[in-house]
């Protein structure tokens, strides 16, 4: 089983950007994607998940990198993005996109792209499309009720969640650091989740994440030729660090088990669900 | 060549106006077909034989020209691709509201896919120009793969609509919350709310857009071939 779909190479890589670093979730790399191409005219807008209060989640087209920063940092909760695609090209009149989204989501964009049905006049102005890695997601009353009855921590006082090393942490804004097994957080997952096979966002023009990294870094895979133009434009213009993968702990074997592991047990569940009758996605 | 003709039975010409919206890929398509029939592009009064009909608007059952045009489409095509929401799912000239009552008097309408059998179904009111280009361009190289899911959304005709979504993918625990849905959604029927589409039935006209649109009803294996 081939645990990463197809890719041109992968790197380890963290922003250079001081005001991305403070507020990214890891190494910063969409925001600094985004910010580098509206800066530099290769992006005129670009659809982010916006930090909507209490780690809520809702879709929204930046054009400035100010904008974009404001997005920063992982929400695991479910967002929306395609829904604001087409206003991006209608109402904000942008001409050249970026989208950022989860796996499913970037499977979404690749299917409008090549079945542009409903969306007159809009794959041709998507110019990237970076993919998140993803496990699985939370609707927002689940993740509530991780933070809230199982890390006892109200959602107004969390500053920053995030994923690894088996656990689900909460990091307060009076510098606490509350944490749950992730063991105990499956219940409250989306089950949709459950019958996604794709943990690196396979059909993106650049993929990244976390895992595989040390901390502060991401683990960023270069999929397309317009992913890798706009990657190495960066990493030119001094925008991103970047060190080989082979290079970092715990590196790329990390990312192929987790891969695998999501590939697994979700094939698993698709099985399951078509011996039930139930429909099953692709 | 091939030969194309482009019918319209009841219908607004949005859709024809969707295959003129293609710009310059319109003559790319224009030189490599014939079109044979086009009530607004070509000068000619009778269908003749043709490879491929597109057939925009649906069936007034009041009005016998319209089944006798929709029935002599069927005799003379190879192919018949319900192009738009009128033709295959009835559209808005079946589910119009907000007071847009159907003018002068005609009261009932079929989507052709209802009246006679189609082989393709184009979604959406209008459906995109670039679909229009895409399904004839795949018709023309005969590539079935790409086809398929047009063929399929033939044969489901009018039983399509925003409810799909609900019933096919909400209430089946497989809807992640993309919002593909709500964007594909010409009338702005579907708004997102906690990650999930709610449809305005108020505001839906059954145009198929939403749930061929979605990812997870359909996905195609060719679309994993990105580069």
């Amino acid at each position: 089983m081939n645990p990463f779909g197809a890719y041109k190479k992968v790197v380890s890589a963290r922003s250079t950007l001081k005001e991305v670093l403070k507020k990214s979730q890891d190494g910063g790399i969409v925001s600094t994607a985004f910010i580098y191409g509206l800066e530099n005219n290769l992006l005129d807008g670009v659809v982010v998940a916006d930090n909507a209060g209490e780690f809520q989640a809702v879709p929204k087209v930046a054009t400035t990198p100010e904008e974009v920063l404001e997005a920063a940092g992982t929400k695991y909760t479910v967002c929306p993005n395609i829904s604001v695609l087409k206003s991006a090209v209608r109402e904000y009149g942008c001409e050249k996109i970026g989208v950022v989204g989860t796996p499913c989501q970037v499977r979404a964009i690749r299917k409008l792209m090549k079945y542009p049905v409903g969306f007159r006049h809009v794959p041709d102005k998507i110019a990237l499309v970076i993919g998140i890695f993803c496990m699985e997601n939370f609707p927002y009353n689940g993740l509530k009720l991780i933070v809230e009855e199982h890390c006892g921590v109200k959602m107004e006082d969390v500053v920053k969640m995030d994923i690894g090393k088996g656990k689900f942490w909460v990091y307060t804004r009076w510098g606490e650091t509350k944490t749950v097994k992730l063991k105990e957080t499956h219940p409250y997952e989306q089950i949709a989740c459950h019958v996604c096979t794709d943990y690196t966002a396979e059909l993106a023009d650049i993929s990244t994440g976390s895992v595989g990294s040390p901390d502060g870094w991401s683990t960023v895979f270069i999929r397309t030729a317009k992913g890798e133009e706009i990657f190495n434009k960066m990493v030119e213009d001094g925008y991103l660090e970047v060190k080989p993968i082979e290079e970092v702990k715990p590196g790329l074997g990390l990312v192929e088990k987790l891969a695998l592991q999501k590939k697994e047990k979700n094939a698993k569940e698709i099985e399951h669900r078509k011996e039930l009758g139930l429909p099953v996605p692709y | 060549m091939v030969k194309v003709a482009h019918v319209q039975l009841c219908s607004c010409c949005g859709c024809l106006v969707s295959l003129a919206d293609t710009y310059e890929k319109l003559l790319d398509v224009l030189n490599s077909i014939e079109l044979v029939y086009c009530q607004t592009l070509a000068d000619a009064r009778e269908i003749p034989e043709c490879d491929i009909a597109l057939v925009e608007g649906s069936v007034c059952l009041d009005d016998h020209h319209s089944l006798e045009v929709a029935e002599e489409v069927r005799k003379k095509a190879k192919i018949v691709v319900a192009l738009g929401a009128c033709a295959a799912t009835g559209g808005v000239t079946r589910y119009c509201k907000g007071n847009q009552m159907s003018k002068p008097v005609h009261s009932s309408f079929s989507p052709l896919t209802e009246v006679i059998k189609v082989d393709l179904a184009i979604p959406g009111c209008p459906p995109s120009p670039e679909a229009i280009v895409s399904v004839i361009t795949a018709a023309l190289n005969g590539d079935m793969e790409y086809l398929q899911p047009f063929a399929e959304f033939a044969e489901l005709g009018s039983e399509a609509c925003g409810c799909d979504v609900i019933s096919k993918v909400v209430n089946k625990s497989l809807c992640m919350g993309c919002g593909t849905c709500a964007s594909a959604c010409p009338t702005r029927a579907i708004e997102m709310l906690d990650g999930r589409p709610n449809i305005l039935k108020e505001l839906c006209i059954k145009c198929g857009a939403c749930s061929v649109q979605c990812p997870r009803i359909r996905f195609p294996g060719l679309i994993e071939k990105i580069e």
